[in-house]
Parts: structure tokens; sequence; C-alpha cells
């Protein structure tokens, strides 16, 4: 599916047509299929979907460290003017932390558990070569500085196990930030953090964003956290981007069957996609034959011509894209 | 029973090794019972003019420095080899499980001595203690499978200790007690034997590495004494051969030490995958 | 984790050491107790004349009662008297202290082989895992655990000496025409060094190479699978995806952050293998006709001479409780989380 540009200038990080399987001993995974996504400079979108619906395949295989077992079968992934996908290694090790970063869920297991926090900052730094030995610990503090984290000169010296979890995604944070990249990916940064961290976090990543025009992609199942935050939705399903748009036009006039249901089951108040009973069927398995439509299987709308026709895409309005044969 | 058998086959077909290591067993097995009667010849009858001969049809492991043949010694060794692991490895699995599952079943004070009793045997280099009972109990073969038994025992106190630990709060043994079993009954009808496939696994494992302790107290003279046929006894005869050339003396008996210990090792990891295939390296 | 927690922790594990060295005490005590017979005699040796075996009888009290029995072999440890050898005539302490040097220079430079070969070995297969390393570690592994260590010994002095002729007869520390360096620290290699010849120094180094690498494979087989096993576990953590999201670069990864926190359950290993490694060292210096205490205890059992295989058996057993103490000790510094569980 291909997007509109948002603005005159080229996406930062744009996915085109990307496939990726798994090949397991129960045979082959199809996790991502013609996957489509745009992501600008600036911005904060938001990419949600139930567990297993891809989220963070794309992401990894956008950083260059999907896991071995994965393979790109088709597509394309440009990153800040580089070819992903046929860049090598070296290359991949200098983009990654510089130009773009990744943060991850479960902070506490991230880290190195024996390793202090500064000098896992401080590696960083000087992986990329923005900090020499003199000036380095002056630079981790600053760094600490910038995500908030109290009385940086003692945390310097501490260990994961000693902090929070919601210090501890901090270090993460401020690991990210640390070589000032233009994007960065965040895959459910809050869970497992209590409700009054998860904010303080979430407004963290997005104080930074504003502050850097740095592009931010959220990858989260919580709804409400996406509407909060994102500017823009990119709402997956079982290996295919099913709908995108603004927060507003998603949240107000959802057109894929998939969404609508979502926005239904989860009120504004919170709401986690996991623990959605209320869409009948779960994720199609897939391994096996699959048909153009993924949710074909427990969609109302479901007609023949979803099953005999490849999917199409549709502007609805304008930059508002939905993979359906027959959107709402 | 079928289900067993079914996945019985199913081990010894898929990983071939398995089945190598079954029929290596079972030859083992016919060597030891049956060793002596089918021998081409009297393991203990020397012959002056015969002796040191290389491997040749009439000895297919040559002869060593009394006239005696190799190969013939070397199959009735197998008796008294894997009779001392054997027996060793018995007598240290019952006592070690009897006083692991009791320390895992009843904890406290129990299985706080139980606890020093191995902590305080694994506090040796255990070759070393084995050498030191040796040399306290006297000299005899008899000693030397006491002493094997002994280092060989923490081992099975500390897994039967885990294992009945892990089943001491499993559903069939509160049923078992609501049934109202006592303490000791319900141990011993209902944990203890559910230890035993995994205990099992262990005794495989520990065989080999019981062969080698053995063996290794006889190269240095312990035990076992000239001219009985021991592999151990017959490495130590024939080392002073190799550096003359004399290869054979020694080097057949150590390969048949190395063939027994890899034929209990490769079944003990054959009979892991066929208990518990979870628990696969 | 602050250096005096550091220490508080380092020390209590010397505390801890303290019930195994009473343990090993009371063992070996034990050991001298259950020899069927009068105990006397049998220190006293086999050309002991009656008022001997009269003297030993006093000095080890054997006329009194076991307690006591046991407070005077404790202080006689604690004063380091282990007895006489009734073989040589001389001190137990004398002898062992005499021949320790060569047991040692052999075990350090073995262990050094081990490490050296098992280390890379296992942190090759577990970063191509399915290529021909890996299979070759497997191989290594399964194959090291079921060799009889005097096998191994014997089939390389067959294979290097007799057929090959490149390693020396195995007769022991150095060659007759050679003179022994003038002693410093016992290890021939170093001393010869200190003292600037270098002949002698190839000379000692070429006589230790087989038996080393003999007492080296037998432990190589449980690092090696050890060091394949933690970096495969740890290879796949969170912290390395981060580590890799960050443009770590590869050396970076494998080694300040993958194998050092593999490093962890190889060092809980390294207990066990030093189990495994004194043991042995006996069987390979029979084999080697190398002087040092495993021999000694060999000649020792054979004549009966009790006393010199008590001294081994307790000079063996507080060696390894202190090997196990260092192993500890790295593993508390190594590791800041020690200690907070607790």
């Amino acid at each position: 599916m291909t997007e509109k540009k948002m603005s005159n200038t080229f996406p930062l990080l744009d996915i085109k047509n990307l496939s990726v399987e798994f090949r397991t001993r129960s045979g082959v995974v199809k996790a991502l299929e013609d996957v489509s996504l745009e992501v600008f400079r600036g911005e904060i979108v938001g990419i949600v979907g139930e567990s297993g619906s891809g989220k963070s395949v794309s992401a990894l295989t956008a950083m260059g460290i999907l896991d071995p077992a994965g393979h790109v079968t088709a597509g394309s992934i440009s990153l800040g003017g580089l070819d992903v996908l046929g860049a090598g290694e070296a290359v991949l090790q200098t983009m990654r932390g510089q130009q773009a970063s990744m943060i991850f869920q479960s902070p506490r297991t991230s880290l190195n558990p024996i390793r202090t926090v500064g000098k896992q900052i401080g590696d960083v730094l000087h992986r990329h070569n923005m900090a020499d030995r003199q000036n380095l610990r002056e630079k981790v503090i600053k760094s600490l500085k910038t995500v908030r984290i109290p009385d940086p000169d003692r945390r310097f010296d501490a260990y994961p196990f000693e902090l929070s979890g919601g210090m501890c995604q901090r270090i993460m944070i401020a690991m990210a930030l640390a070589c000032s990249p233009e994007l960065l990916i965040a895959d459910e940064p809050t869970t497992g953090l209590d409700v009054t961290t998860q904010a303080a976090i979430m407004d963290l990543i997005r104080d930074l964003s504003r502050e850097r025009n740095m592009a931010t992609v959220l990858i989260t199942h919580d709804l409400a956290m996406a509407a909060d935050y994102c500017d823009r939705i990119i709402v997956m399903h079982a290996g295919h981007v099913v709908e995108s748009g603004s927060s507003h036009d998603l949240f107000t006039s959802p057109r894929h069957p998939y969404t609508a249901k979502l926005m239904k089951a989860t009120p504004h108040g919170g709401g986690n996609l996991d623990d959605i009973a209320s869409i009948p069927g779960g994720l199609p398995d897939l391994r096996g034959v699959l048909p153009p439509c993924r949710f074909s299987g427990r969609c109302e709308r479901h007609e023949a011509i979803c099953d005999s026709s490849a999917m199409i895409t549709k502007e609805v309005s304008p930059n508002h894209f939905v993979n359906c044969q027959r959107p709402l | 029973m079928k289900e067993f058998i079914k996945h019985l086959r199913y081990v010894l077909t898929e990983n071939p090794v398995t089945l190598i290591a079954g029929t290596m067993f079972v030859l083992l097995i016919i060597a030891a019972v049956i060793g002596a009667s089918i021998v081409p010849y009297d393991p203990m009858a020397s012959n002056a003019s015969q002796s040191l001969k290389a491997p040749s049809w009439d000895h297919w492991f040559g002869t060593d420095q009394l006239g005696r043949d190799v190969f013939s010694r070397i199959v009735v060794a197998t008796r008294l080899d894997l009779s001392i692991a054997v027996s060793a490895v018995a007598i240290s699995f019952i006592f070690g499980s009897i006083l692991g599952s009791l320390a895992g079943f009843f904890g406290g004070w129990v299985d706080r001595i139980v606890g020093r009793i191995t902590d305080t045997i694994m506090a040796f280099p255990l070759f070393v203690l084995a050498m030191g009972i040796v040399a306290a109990l006297g000299n005899s073969v008899e000693n030397i499978v006491y002493a094997t038994a002994i280092i060989n025992l923490p081992f099975y106190a500390r897994v039967s200790r885990t294992e009945v630990n892990v089943r001491r709060s499993a559903d069939f043994v509160l049923a078992a007690r609501l049934a109202g079993n006592s303490s000791l009954r319900l141990l011993a009808t209902h944990i203890y034997p559910n230890t035993l496939p995994p205990l099992m696994v262990q005794v495989s494992l520990n065989m080999g590495w019981a062969i080698l302790n053995a063996a290794g107290l006889s190269f240095i003279g312990l035990g076992v004494r000239p001219p009985t046929a021991e592999w151990g006894i017959m490495v130590a005869e024939g080392a002073g051969y190799i550096v003359s050339g004399e290869w054979w003396l020694a080097i057949f008996p150590g390969l048949a030490l190395m063939l027994a210990v890899f034929t209990f090792n490769l079944l003990g990891d054959g009979l892991r995958d066929l208990i518990d295939p979870r628990r696969r390296t | 984790m602050k250096r005096n927690d550091k220490l508080r922790i380092i020390f209590g594990r010397l505390i801890q050491a303290i019930p195994s060295i009473i343990g090993i005490i009371i063992v070996t005590f034990i050991l001298t107790r259950a020899l069927p017979g009068d105990p006397a005699v049998y220190f006293a040796g086999p050309a002991a004349t009656e008022k001997s075996i009269q003297e030993i009888r006093t000095s080890l009290g054997l006329d009194k009662g076991m307690l006591e029995q046991f407070w005077i072999y404790a202080s006689n440890l604690a004063r380091g008297d282990l007895g006489v050898s009734v073989s040589t005539g001389l001190s137990v302490k004398e002898e062992l202290i005499r021949r320790l040097p060569a047991s040692l220079e052999l075990t350090f430079l073995a262990l050094l082989f081990s490490i050296g070969v098992a280390l890379p070995l296992g942190i090759a297969a577990a970063t191509r895992p399915n290529s021909w390393v890996d299979q070759f570690c497997r191989i290594v592994v399964t194959a090291g655990v079921s060799l009889p260590v005097f096998f191994t010994g014997l089939f390389m002095v067959y294979l290097f000496y007799y057929i090959l002729g490149i390693a020396p007869a195995p007769l022991g520390r150095l060659d007759i025409i050679y003179l022994s360096p003038p002693s410093v620290t016992g290890f021939y290699t170093i001393d010869a060094l200190l003292d600037g010849d270098f002949e002698t120094f190839g000379a000692a180094l070429s006589q230790m190479i087989l038996p080393a690498i003999t007492l080296g494979i037998f432990t190589l087989a449980p690092l090696a699978r050890m060091t394949r096993g933690a970096m495969l576990q740890v290879l796949s953590s969170d912290f390395i995806r981060t580590a890799r999201a960050s443009g770590l670069k590869r050396s970076t990864v494998l080694y300040t952050y993958a194998f050092r926190n593999a490093l962890l359950p190889i060092l809980t290993t390294l207990g066990m293998v030093f189990s495994f490694m004194l043991g042995s060292n006996v069987l390979v210096e029979k084999v080697f006709a190398w002087p040092g205490i495993g021999s000694f205890a060999i000649e020792a059992l054979i004549v009966s001479d009790y006393a010199a295989v008590q001294g081994f058996v307790l000079a063996m057993a507080i060696l390894y409780v202190l090997l196990n103490l260092t192993i500890d000790i790295v593993y508390t510094l190594v590791d800041p989380r020690v200690g907070l569980e607790s």
C-alpha cells in the first residue's frame, strides 16, 4: 500500500512492499506481507495492532537487526536515504544509534546487568566518535540530564538492578538519543511500568521529539496512548497494514472494519488491545495459505470479492488510507 | 505400553547414535555375561614363546609380555569392570537417593545434615578422596567399589533432593495425603517411585564416570592385582611398553574403556530423550 | 557496588570456607582411624621396632579416647606437623613442599591450554551455529568426557614420541643432560628464564607440553560445553539486542557485553573442572613420571606409607578449597549483583 507524502519533503523512513518470513520447525511463517509505510521528519507516528501483527518485525527489519531466522523476501527499506536491505553490516552498524535508534520494552533486562549505566551510554557515544576519554563522563551526565534523571553524577556509576523500571527506561532513551538520531523507534516503551511512570516516560519522549524535530515511531497496543501522543496512526493486522491516517481521522471515523472494532472494543479511558475478547476469532495462522485480506476470517463485511481480488488501497479522505475492498 | 514402544522406536531411529549406543551396550552385556566361554584363548594362560607379538590373525589384539592373548583378556575383563561400576553405582544410588529424598521431602535439619555430608564429600577432589578411602580401608577390589560409591553419593543425593522437592507439592501427592497416607509412606510409595525415571538417566550418565574412576584407581595399582584381567591394570602393565613401540598392550584396553564409557554416556543421552525430551541440551 | 561492600562479601566467603576445612580435617582423621588393626603399626611402617611403635602410639595419642586423639591430630596440623614419611624418612610436610611446585607448574600449564582452547572454541561455536566449528566443538565435548586421561597420555606418548619423534621421552621434568635451574619459584620454566638460561627453559617446557596437553584435554570438554551454552544463552538476551540496536561494533558486543556476562556460569564450571584436574593430575604424573605430589602419593600408597597418603589427601583438599575460594572471589568481583539477594 502506498501513502501520499504528508508534506513536500521525502519520508525519512520509507518501507515499500516489505515481506518477511520466518522459517520455523513447524513451517514457514509469513510474518509480513506487502507492508508499506512512511515516517516523516518531526512527526510522531503510532503503529498499533495486536501481538503478532508484525509491528516489531517491521521495526527490527528497518533497523537491520532482524532475528537470523527471519528472511526478507520482497520489498525495500530506505532510511534517511540509506538502502537498509542492501547495505553491508558495517554501514548499518554506523547507522544504528547515530541516524536511527530503537528502544524496547522491559528496560531492566534490556540493559547490560554487569555494566554501569554511565559506561553503557558512554559506549554508544564512544562508538560513534561523539566523545573522547576526557569529556566522556561530562557528555554522559549531560545526556542523563536531558532525560530528567535526578542526581546524574551519582547515577553514572549505578547498575541497572539498582534502578527502577522507569529510570532504566530513561537510561535507554538517553542511550538512544545520545548521538541525536533523526529517527527514534520506541517498541512498547511503557509496557510493564506503572501508570504514573508510563505517562512520565511518554511525556519525555514526546517533548524530546518535538525539541529535536525527531521522527518518532511509537509501537504500542495501547490505543489510548496512541491517541494521546501520536500525530498519525498506522494500524496493522496479521502482517498487513490495514489503515493509516491522522489520529483524529482514525478515532472519529475509522474506515477499516478491524479498526472500527478496535475503537469500539477499547473505551477511550484506556485499553489494551490484547485484552480484546470481543472481536470473534483469533489471528489467522500465518503458516498456511492465506487470503488476500487476512481479516476476512472474522470480518462481518466479508464478501466474495474479498477473497478473489488482490488487495487494493483506497484513499477515503485526504491522507487517510484503507486497505479494504469494502471499507466502511 | 504401546505408546512407550512407539516412543522408544522413535528415539532409536530418530538419532542413529542412540541406536549405535544401544547396540554397543548389548555387546558389552554379552561380553560380560558369556565372554569367558567364547574367547579364543585362556586369558590367564601365559606362553613365554609368544610374548609381545603384534596383532595378527592368530592374536587379534596381539599378546602381552607373558604371552597372554590381549583380546581374550579384554573381553573377559568386561565382566570385572562392569561389575565394579555397577556395584558402585548401585550402592551410591540406593544410599544417595534415599538420603536425598529424605532431605528434599522433610527439609529442616534433615536437609541440613544431608547437605553437610554431601558438601564435605565434595570439598575434596573426588579421585583424591577415593585414593584416601582405599588407602584407609585396605587395598582390595571390594574397597574400590566402596570408594567409588562414596564419591558418587553426593551426585545422587542432590538429584534426588531436587526431584523430590519438585514433586512434593504436586497434585497427586496432595490427593494421596488427603486419602490418609502418612508422610513416610507418601514418600516411599508415591513420590520416590515417581522420581525414578529421571534418576535412571543420571545412573546411565554416571556409569561412565564410575568406570573411569575405578579404572583410574586400578591404573595406579589399587584394588586389582596381577594376573587379574581388568582394563585399568592392563593399561598400567602395558604403559611401560609404549616407549618401545609395543602399543597394543595398553592401547586396546584403553580403547575398550573408552568405548564402554562412551556407550553409557550416549545411552544416558538417549534415555533422557526418551523420558523427558524437554530437557535436551 | 561500593568497595566496602565487596570486601565484606569476600570476607564472608572466607568465613564460609571454614566449615569445609573443618570437614576436611575430620574426614582425613577418620580415614586413618578406619584402618583395621592397630593404627600405630601402620604409621610406624614395615620396618618398625616395638619401641618406635610405642613412640608413635604416644605421640599420636592412640592410647587415649577418640576425641582427644582428634584434638591432638588437629593441633599437630595447626603446627604444620603432618607426620613422618616412612618411605623417605623426611617429614611429610617437607616432602609435599619439595614436590608441590612440579605439580603446580604442570597444572598451571594445563589450565592455560585448556582455557586457551575451550573459550575460543566455545565462543566460535556459539557465534556460528551449525557450522563445522560448532560440530567440531560438539565432538570435542562428547569425546572429552569419555576419554580416560591416562589413556590419552599414553596415546600421545606413543604418537608424538615413538612414532613422530617430536616429543622428548616421558621421563620427568628435565632430560638428564640438563641441570635444574637455581630455585626461586620451583617452576623450572620461570626459574630458567630468571636465570637467563633459555636452553633449559626450552628443555623444561618441552618436557611439560605432552603431560599438560593430556591433562588439559580432559578439562577442555566441560569448559567448552559451558562456554558454548552460556554464550548462546547470553547472545539471545534483551540487552544484546539493545547493544546491537545502538550500533555497537560486533567485537564490542561479543566481548565486552556478551562474553563478560557468559563468564559467570563459566567461572562456576571452573570449580568442577578443578576437581577433575586435581584428581587427574595423579594419573598424568604416573604416565609421564612427573615428580610431583601425585606420584609421591602413588608411591606412598604402594608401600603403605599412611602418614604420607593422609598428608597428600589433606594437601589436595586444602588446595581445592583455596581454588574454589579464588573462583568465588573473582565471581564476586565480576558480578556487581552478588550479595544483594541474601
